[in-house]
């Protein structure tokens, strides 16, 4: 899908945060369930967290997809973003429709130093936005695009 | 109204001098509140009073005129607080006793100024003046109310004042370019499945009733839904009676409404989109409506939404060959009709097997057309240098099928267009060749357009 762009990848601490919400989540459970069948040993608490392992198992494997496919491009005119593993989606923004750039951090984004730089423009739909670049780069990122805006904006 | 000078009061506000509305806008204000409150209030009172055998009748009526006293009271002194004038290059609007609302609105950022009459106004010869601004927060302005011969004049105003020029210069003088005959109105709305549909209900419900007369117990449950459809079927055809487009040289106008008149302009270069809608039963007549979206924010509760309710009709009945020489006009260049080839691809049926016969997409020179719809085949226009951003989108099923969508956004909030199911192959191409011919557009358009 547009192969021709040459995308940026987000920062791999954007991929370690994820993996620690999904370890955070998962392993308290894990270690319950284990307890509990260490407890009782009978089959239908085996399956049971069998299923669990495997659904953390395929957590993972989703958010790694979810995470490589997020992408970002600054060509000359616009900026492309590229986000989404089973819905794909792409969104161009030229700079010169950018009203405002949000630069906001989570809680977890901001134990990681990471951060998410969203673009607005004046239509409610388009809706770009760039998570987990380190909190320096996100600024940087959304000073280039703020100066960039002005110098091609352009009425409604 | 054309080259009429601006009456005495209006004309002190318009050079800087605050001045009060029209004396009698209180009127109006409380009246239409003061008859919601005695439908609200009369039944229980009457009923109360009957209950007790119509002693406290007396004693409820001088309520309701105690309240009434303190509406009026409330709106003179909203009126007597209220003051406008348009200073050093804004309108500004001040209102409020205790908390005081100051209102300045940037002339040059004005984007349509209409002229509103409700039919009570209309009876003491007022009208409102709403000013339709274009802006982030609540850059919001209703003068009301001033006198019908005040407003035009007003309206003439502070439209040269927002073009740049003297607020004495006279309103241009209006091209008329289309009418839409009242009884083809009343006809088209007939045949509109929302005015359809209960008139049809309602006859298979007398029907019933007549058959098998045990089933008039359903019979308010139907009546409270044929009541409804019947007001809005009444609210259709009022706002859009004696319908007018012209053109002037500062935008379109829009003359219409039977018991509540509007006088709207929308200025060129704001409008956003256009979209034609061909419903079912109006296809086989070969008619289409033509709907236009105008850039503006979202607002926040409903008397703000009120006051910027813009026109969204631009022809509310027509053939289809009225409709494409109107969008020619609008829009120069636009295909109005899908060319042949346009079509999603057979495949898309999986995807989409109940639109998939009104899927097309196209491009022309200078605008981007979409056509979707179930029933009602909806196509939007949009001008490519109005195009905000542009972004795809391919869910599991269409990436099974080869197949992407390709949304157009505009800043617009009624429609964005979009390119529903194309192959995949050419929704790439079409996200690179509308971003590079948006941005061509924009350059085009940001050159000062010869007049």
């Amino acid at each position: 899908m547009a192969d021709s762009v040459d995308y940026q990848p987000v920062s791999p601490r954007f991929w370690t945060a994820r993996q620690a919400v999904i370890a955070a989540v998962a392993v308290p459970l894990a270690a319950a369930a284990a307890g509990f069948l260490a407890g009782s040993p009978d089959p239908v608490t085996a399956v049971l967290f069998a299923a669990a392992v495997a659904a953390g198992l395929s957590a993972w494997v989703i958010e790694r997809g979810r995470y490589r496919a997020w992408g970002y491009a600054e060509r000359e005119d616009d900026l492309v973003v590229r986000r989404g593993l089973l819905f794909r989606r792409v969104s161009v923004v030229p700079y010169g429709r950018m009203q405002f750039i949000d630069v906001a951090a989570g809680p977890v984004e901001r134990l990681f130093d990471l951060a998410t730089v969203q673009l607005h423009t004046a239509a409610a739909a388009s809706d770009a936005r760039i998570p987990g670049l380190r909190q320096a780069d996100a600024q940087r990122l959304r000073d280039r695009l703020a100066g960039l805006g002005e110098a091609r904006a352009t009425g409604l | 109204m054309i080259g009429r000078p601006a009456p005495p009061i209006a004309a002190a506000a318009l050079q800087g001098q605050w001045r009060r509305l029209h004396p009698l806008s209180p009127v109006v204000r409380v009246g239409a509140l003061s008859v919601g409150l005695a439908v609200l209030v009369l039944p229980s009172l009457m009923n109360r009073s009957a209950a007790r055998g119509g002693r406290n009748t007396s004693t409820g009526v001088l309520i309701y005129a105690g309240v009434a006293a303190l509406l009026i009271a409330g709106g003179f002194v909203h009126w007597y607080v209220t003051r406008w004038r348009v200073h050093e290059g804004h309108l500004q609007i001040e209102t409020g006793l205790i908390r005081r609302d100051s209102i300045r609105i940037p002339l040059e950022r004005i984007q349509a100024i209409d002229v509103v009459a409700p039919l009570l106004a209309r009876i003491l010869g007022l009208a409102e003046v709403r000013v339709v601004s274009a802006g982030r927060g609540d850059e919001r302005a209703r003068l009301a109310y001033l006198s019908a011969a005040e407003a035009p004049a007003v309206r003439a105003a502070l439209l040269a004042l927002a073009h740049g020029l003297a607020a004495q210069t006279p309103e241009p003088p209006a091209y008329h370019l289309a009418r839409v005959d009242n009884s083809q109105l009343i006809l088209a709305l007939c045949l509109r499945a929302q005015v359809a549909l209960p008139l049809l209900l309602m006859a298979a419900g007398i029907g019933a009733a007549v058959a098998a007369p045990r089933t008039v117990a359903a019979a308010p449950a139907l009546v409270i839904f044929v009541v409804s459809a019947a007001a809005n079927a009444v609210r259709l055809f009022n706002d859009d009676y004696n319908f007018s487009l012209g053109e002037a040289g500062d935008g379109y106008r829009l003359d219409r409404g039977l018991l509540q008149t509007r006088h709207e302009t929308i200025p060129f270069g704001r409008v956003q989109a256009v979209r034609l809608v061909q419903p079912l039963l109006w296809r086989s007549l070969g008619w289409c409506r033509l709907d236009i979206d105008v850039a503006r924010q979202h607002m926040r509760n409903q008397q703000d939404r009120g006051a910027n309710v813009v026109a969204h009709t631009l022809l509310p009945v027509a053939t289809l060959d009225q409709a494409a020489w109107l969008l020619s006009r609008v829009m120069p260049g636009a295909p109005m009709l899908p060319p042949p080839g346009s079509g999603a691809p057979p495949r898309a049926r999986w995807k989409a097997p109940l639109s998939y016969h009104f899927l097309a997409a196209w491009t022309s020179e200078a605008q981007v057309c979409a056509r979707t719809g179930r029933v009602t085949a909806h196509t939007v226009v949009i001008p490519l240098d109005k195009v905000q951003s542009v972004r795809l989108s391919q869910g599991p099923v269409q990436r099974a099928l080869r197949l992407a969508s390709v949304h157009v956004d505009t800043a617009g909030h009624r429609w964005q267009a979009h390119l529903t199911c194309r192959d995949a192959a050419e929704a790439d191409g079409l996200l690179d060749h509308l971003a590079v011919a948006a941005r061509q557009a924009r350059r085009r358009a940001a050159q000062p357009r010869p007049v």
